[in-house]
Parts: structure tokens; C-alpha cells; sequence
């Protein structure tokens, strides 16, 4: 319901937080002993030595239980107690990555042309680009991303919710891939000749897929319900208004769409994050 | 039982820190107990889930259920007790109560 409301009203509506798993309410992935795990925003799966200096600082003021890469190309820092997340996040000095959510996840990239000797396609910087138009919005259920520089797949794209595939003079963009649950191998949406072609085919079939597919229906299952082909017709071969439709709606939801990591520094509520103890004078 | 026998109170927190249909964490002391605001009314029961141990104090509220937010076991937050059978063991709950804004919490033995 939460979600449904926030896809109508694109953020313009007061919500009502109590609906929401308490991921959603604190922004961060409750474990097994009640501790959450922190996932910043890595975007491309490229990160910087000052980046990384913050967070092994992070790590061991908090006394981080274990810190994990993750199979997005980004960090896991595993045990934080809820109360500490507004401290670490502020520290980190990083935005969210939505680690907890049903919402964009990430983009995985190999390292294109900028390094590859085999790469035809910038990969990292399209991912980074790509990663940069859709975070920060939820979705149906999680949506993750790969961009490959080149047909040798080194960033698994063909097995995302969304997927860019270089080739010589193009890419493909390819929908509906899943490695979880099922293994599907990603449909083709559409062959384009440049980066801001494939961003936009990206664009319309992501709006698309928060439109219309059924909350908590994984992309993999929403196309394999429609058909490409009707997927197609709708989104890149669609009517120019229909086109510039999907691209409005999701700009407007864009742009009232923020870092949720923001919440730390001015909460929602104000014990939003942190317990309310019984003083000692009280219990006797 | 003398049911009639005045019950010690301990003030806990302004109720206003426990948001409506959500829950909080209450640590008195050793004791952890999770408190609950049903629109207005308060509810109090042990915090942690007999299942695993998951924090009750952030399960979604539904009715006057609490759905631990680690596996999805279902507790009545006005007796403690299982919402499905499968879940034998039964919560202790807290008689609970607010004046003038504050909140009280009965921690006395049963």
C-alpha cells in the first residue's frame, strides 16, 4: 500500500510510517540477532582510497561484526545496533544503497574501455550514469542492474532486472534477467547506437515496470507475464507521448525522491533510532 | 489474589515517544519489553520472540497483533498469547497505562 501510494502521488502525499517492515522505517537490513547491516551507495561498484579509509574507520569504531563484499560490487558492514546507524551513516559520509529495500539496488560494471583490452563500451561511467537517474526510487519489488563493457558479460548484465551489453558501435539493452531464486536470461529490449539512447530505453521500461507490474513481482516475472513483445510496444516502440509520458512521470517522482540515509540527522521521530531507557532512580 | 492491591507504576517515558501503530524498545534495567501505541492505547509485552528471539518492538502492527519482523510469528498484544498454534509459548504482557502525558509500565511479578 505504501509503495502503490508513492507511485500515485510520486511523494506529494503525508505516509503513514507504521505500514512499513522496519527496514523501511530505519534503512538498513535487520539480521538474525536484531542488529542491521549497512550498505552505502557504491555506484558502478567503483569506489575511492578516501571512501574506503572511511568506512575501515567506521568498521572498527563501531566494532563491526564482519565486513563483507557483497555481490553488488559494494560493502556490507554486518552487526550495527539501530540506535549506532544515525552515527555511522554520518560518519561514512556516503549515501544509502537501498541494500534494505525493495527499491534500485545497484549497477554492477566491469571495467569497459577505460582499462579492458577487450572492452568497446564505457562501462563504468554508463553504469555510474544510469545508477546516478534511478537511485533513490522504489520499485515493485528490488531492482538491480549490470552494464558490461563488451559480449564477454563480465558484469553478469544478462542476469539483471536490467541490463546493458556493449557491442562494437551499440548496446544492447536487455530486460527481465534473474540469477536468485530462478536463472532466466535477460530479454532483449532494444539494439541502440549510443549511451543516452540506452539510458533512455533504460528509462522507459523501469517507469513501465513500477507501473505495472504486481508489488513484490521481481522484473523476471513481470515480462515473462506481459511478453516482450507487449513490453516492446509499450515502452521503446511506443507512441512518442506514451514514450514522453513514462519519461515525465518518472522525472517528477525523480525529482522528489531523496538519500532515505538523510533521516539520520533529522529523524522522522524522535526515537526513531533509539530505545527508550528506564533510569536507574525509576526501577527502585 | 488480592487483585484489589495498589500496583507499583514505573514511569517510563512521555507517551508521545511511542508513535501510533508502532513499537519501542523499553530497557528497564535486565528487562526488555516492547510497548506498543494502538492508536492511544498502550500495550506491553516481553520484546523478545520465543521463535528466535526477533525484536518484537519492531514487528508491524496489525489489529492488535505484533508480526515479529524475523520470521513473521504473530503475538496478541493483549494476552501474549501465539496467534497460530504452530508458536507455543505464550508472551508476558505488562499492564500499561498513561497520566498526564507520561507513560507507566507495571513491571511488578505476575
Amino acid at each position: 500500500m505504501s509503495y502503490l501510494l508513492d507511485m500515485v502521488w510520486c511523494g506529494e502525499h503525508e505516509e503513514d510510517r507504521s505500514a512499513r517492515f522496519i527496514n523501511d522505517r530505519v534503512h538498513a537490513n535487520i539480521q538474525k540477532d536484531g542488529t542491521f547491516s549497512v550498505v552505502p551507495r557504491m555506484r558502478g561498484g567503483v569506489t575511492s582510497p578516501a571512501e574506503l579509509r572511511r568506512i575501515a574507520d567506521v568498521a572498527e569504531k563501531y566494532n563491526v561484526r564482519m565486513v563483507k563484499i557483497t555481490g553488488s560490487q559494494r560493502i556490507d558492514l554486518l552487526g550495527i545496533k539501530k540506535s549506532d546507524l544515525p552515527k555511522v551513516w554520518a560518519d561514512l559520509g556516503m549515501p544509502s544503497g537501498q541494500a534494505y529495500t525493495k527499491g534500485v539496488r545497484m549497477v554492477k560494471t566491469c571495467v569497459g574501455t577505460e582499462f579492458c583490452r577487450f572492452g568497446v563500451q564505457d562501462s563504468t561511467a554508463t553504469g555510474i550514469e544510469l545508477e546516478r537517474r534511478f537511485e533513490n526510487l522504489y520499485t515493485p519489488h528490488k531492482f538491480k542492474m549490470g552494464v558490461s563493457g563488451c559480449p564477454r558479460n563480465c558484469a553478469e548484465a544478462t542476469v539483471k532486472d536490467l541490463g546493458f551489453v556493449g557491442q562494437e558501435g551499440g548496446w544492447q539493452v536487455v530486460v527481465g534477467g534473474a540469477a536468485g531464486k530462478t536463472v532466466r536470461k535477460a530479454d532483449l529490449l532494444i539494439t541502440v547506437a549510443t549511451t543516452e539512447e540506452a539510458l533512455e530505453a533504460a528509462a522507459l521500461f523501469f517507469q513501465y515496470y513500477r507501473e505495472n507490474a504486481n508489488y513484490l513481482e521481481r522484473s523476471y516475472d513481470f515480462v515473462e507475464r506481459l511478453g516482450i513483445e507487449k513490453i516492446r510496444k509499450e515502452t521503446v516502440y511506443a507512441s512518442p507521448e506514451a514514450k514522453q509520458g513514462l519519461l515525465d512521470r518518472l522525472a517528477r517522482s525523480k525529482a522528489m525522491a531523496k538519500d532515505a540515509w538523510q533521516e539520520g540527522a533529522q529523524p522522522v521521530h524522535p526515537t526513531q533510532f533509539i530505545p527508550i531507557e528506564v533510569p536507574e532512580a525509576a526501577l527502585k | 489474589m488480592n487483585t484489589t492491591r495498589t500496583r507499583r507504576w514505573t514511569p517510563v517515558t512521555e507517551a508521545m515517544n511511542v508513535p501510533p501503530r508502532e513499537g519501542r524498545l523499553v530497557i528497564a534495567g535486565s528487562r526488555q519489553v516492547a510497548v506498543f501505541n494502538l492508536n492511544g492505547r498502550f500495550l506491553t509485552i516481553d520484546n523478545a520472540c520465543p521463535h528466535k528471539g526477533g525484536p518484537l518492538c519492531d514487528g508491524i502492527v496489525s489489529g492488535t497483533t505484533v508480526v515479529c519482523p524475523l520470521h513473521g510469528q504473530r503475538f496478541d498484544l493483549e494476552t501474549g498469547a501465539p496467534v497460530l498454534a504452530s508458536q507455543p509459548d505464550c508472551l508476558r504482557t505488562y499492564p500499561t497505562r498513561v497520566e498526564n502525558g507520561i507513560l507507566y509500565i507495571c513491571f511488578e511479578p505476575e
